[in-house]
């Protein structure tokens, strides 16, 4: 294994990994207002996929166009999601919140496979810049580059939304404790439907950039999935947390796939090494590099 | 429920399950009738045509799994998103066992039984430290890496390729049918469902509530947690892993696609759907989830003639009705189709005096 094929893996796996970050962002910052694990997070990237594909594309309507109506689209969805399916399950058990997000997820899924069929859609024209640039003389792709500043610019805006602005303040006391948020004046129903919106936001920007760089299907979803490994190694409510465990699960299961290829003659470990480490994760430091502690009394 | 006149004055009179003889009398009706369903004659026809039966024979299966994860995360509180692929180590055991090994099919549902019961509680380990959500997370992570292990660990489980196993076969006579497969699912079921309802009533079944209920006052109450969380992973798992083996054979094939997270979700469905922590709420799910898509597509081919874009529409919607039935579930009607059930008990039970 060559020096060169070790940093092609670091670096691809950064690629991917900030698309992980963006979805991972999402989920986190509904779960930390929340409490909701929202198993439809992968959905919400895929339906952003193909909005703007059918803007874009279908449309002809031209890119910035096309991504604020992808947005506005987001916004209105997770306005509808929050206030039709997950108001009513406020104080019902894990289960039945997992359950319900689990029954969106296959919803959306085949909403989506209804209207835009399975097969697989290219954004034409491309957004970003096709050609290739060297960087520690290894040849990457523009659009690679392109797809992480944005990705990292995403993750910067928001933790600086999060730490100053009024809206974050109060989500992040809301997320704290809610009825000493809402004797503060703070609507407490406002900041869950904030945080759905923000989440399908940001899920749905991952979602057009990946439609740039892999074009669309509808297997989509399975970023979704990868945020788990993500978050738990991040801390389930650290924004820092996503940001970093998404990138880090990028490159982990980049380089253990190149591992097993080239040293143990194993294919497909892709797959399933991320949720090998998320098992590990688990095991050995449940609540994630910043994730909160919590500390249980009778 | 009391009827009246019908006062339970000793304990053992309150613990039974079955209450009075109504009940039985009702219920041994009940079975009589599902025994001899299949072989019941209208005019030199079976009545219960090839296609029917296979539908109460995979409710039969769907039961048993249905009573494996209530024991679970119904009784035990613990979510687990990795029944598909408990079935499926159930499965790929007896596979192995009855075509690889050339056993008999007696010895392959046991082992289908254990094997998976050691795998549910190998990765039933996290439930130690983790509960609620991240229990959720661990036991979906378990479902990826078993279903990977199918598909990659090629000299046990035939890689995609599957193995196709054969019916099981007693002293020289072969279960090959359906027909005559029927019954010995049909006495596995009923042996296993009674077995749940049982545990229910012991100390181990409390300790599982218990757990649920308040872990922490039921570790102070003396109860194992460790082991009371692993056994009814175990336990779960058996379940599970009996109900794989049977629907194994009674497809004579097995391969990874059958036992992917789709299936873990509508293991999950069943018993939310059915009712947590109730084993007729279990069977009612598993009755609810087999039908459901048996009668979705009665309709589409009913709508079909005269819609045809309606019908083509509804067949690739098929999963979001699924999802939608779900949520609304959860929405309406969270205590699931066993409370309901209940309500209409208690209704007719007055009627007409209801006050």
């Amino acid at each position: 294994m060559t020096f060169q094929y070790l940093l092609q893996l670091v670096i691809s796996g950064l690629v991917i990994g900030s698309i992980y970050s963006a979805v991972a962002l999402g989920f986190v910052i509904i779960y930390k207002a929340t409490r909701v694990v929202n198993f439809a997070q992968g959905e919400l990237l895929m339906v952003g996929a193909y909005v703007c594909f059918a803007f874009l594309v279908q449309m002809h309507v031209p890119f910035w166009a096309a991504l604020l109506l992808t947005i506005l689209f987001g916004m209105v969805l997770a306005l509808f999601v929050e206030r039709l399916i997950l108001r009513p399950m406020i104080g019902e058990p894990t289960i039945s919140i997992i359950m319900v997000t689990i029954g969106l997820s296959l919803v959306l899924r085949s909403l989506v496979a209804a209207v835009w069929g399975t097969e697989i859609l290219v954004y034409e024209p491309k957004l970003f810049p096709q050609e290739m640039v060297e960087i520690a003389g290894l040849p990457i792709s523009l659009e690679f580059v392109w797809c992480f500043v944005l990705s990292v610019v995403l993750l910067v805006v928001f933790s600086v939304f999060f730490k100053y602005s009024k809206a974050g303040v109060a989500m992040r006391a809301a997320a704290f404790n809610q009825q000493v948020a809402q004797s503060m004046g703070i609507s407490v129903k406002h900041i869950f439907a904030l945080s759905w919106v923000i989440s399908a936001v940001v899920s749905g920007i991952g979602g057009v950039l990946i439609g740039n760089i892999n074009g669309i299907n509808s297997s989509l979803y399975h970023f979704g999935l990868k945020v788990f490994p993500a978050t738990i190694l991040g801390g389930l409510d650290s924004i820092l947390g996503a940001a970093l465990g998404g990138m880090i699960i990028g490159i982990l299961e980049n380089l253990s796939d190149g591992f097993c290829k080239t040293y143990l003659n194993l294919s497909g470990v892709k797959e399933v090494a991320p949720y090998i480490f998320l098992v590990i994760i688990l095991m050995i430091k449940p609540y994630g590099l910043f994730g909160t502690k919590e500390i249980e009394r009778v | 429920m009391h009827y009246c006149g019908d006062f339970r004055t000793t304990y053992r009179k309150d613990m039974e399950i079955f209450q009075t003889p109504f009940v039985k009398v009702c219920l041994a009706a009940f079975l009589g009738f599902l025994l001899v369903l299949p072989v019941l004659k209208l005019k030199g026809e079976y009545l219960l045509k090839g296609a029917y039966l296979w539908i109460l024979l995979q409710i039969l299966i769907a039961s048993i799994g249905a009573v494996g994860i209530n024991i679970l995360t119904g009784y035990t509180g613990q979510i687990s998103l990795g029944q598909g692929a408990f079935l499926g180590v159930g499965a790929y055991t007896s596979a192995y066992i009855t075509a690889k090994l050339g056993l008999s099919f007696w010895v392959g549902i046991p082992a289908a039984g254990l094997v998976t019961a050691m795998a549910g509680m190998v990765f039933g380990i996290p439930s130690l430290r983790l509960k609620g959500l991240y229990l959720a997370i661990a036991t979906l992570a378990s479902q990826f890496i078993l279903e990977w292990i199918f598909l990659r660990w090629e000299s046990v489980t035939g890689g995609s390729y599957g193995i196709t196993i054969p019916r099981p076969s007693i002293a020289g006579y072969t279960f090959s049918t359906d027909r005559s497969y029927y019954y010995i699912v049909f006495a596995v079921a009923i042996v296993m469902i009674l077995f749940a309802a049982n545990l229910m009533r012991t100390r181990t079944g409390r300790a599982f509530m218990a757990v649920r209920d308040h872990y922490i006052s039921a570790e102070i109450m003396g109860i194992n947690l460790f082991k009371y969380r692993l056994l009814s992973f175990g336990i779960s798992s058996f379940y599970a892993g009996v109900a794989g083996a049977l629907f194994g054979h009674s497809l004579k094939y097995v391969s990874s696609e059958q036992f992917n997270i789709e299936v873990s979700i509508i293991y999950l469905a069943m018993i939310i759907i059915g009712g947590l922590g109730s084993i007729i709420g279990s069977i009612f799910g598993a009755v609810f989830m087999i039908l459901l898509p048996k009668l979705l597509s009665v309709v589409t081919e009913a709508v079909a003639a005269d819609y045809a874009n309606i019908a083509k529409l509804a067949i690739s919607f098929e999963h979001g009705i699924f999802g939608l039935i779900i949520i609304l579930f959860l929405i309406f009607e969270p205590d699931g189709l066993a409370h309901r059930w209940k309500m209409v008990k208690a209704y007719w039970k007055l009627y007409p005096f209801s006050y």
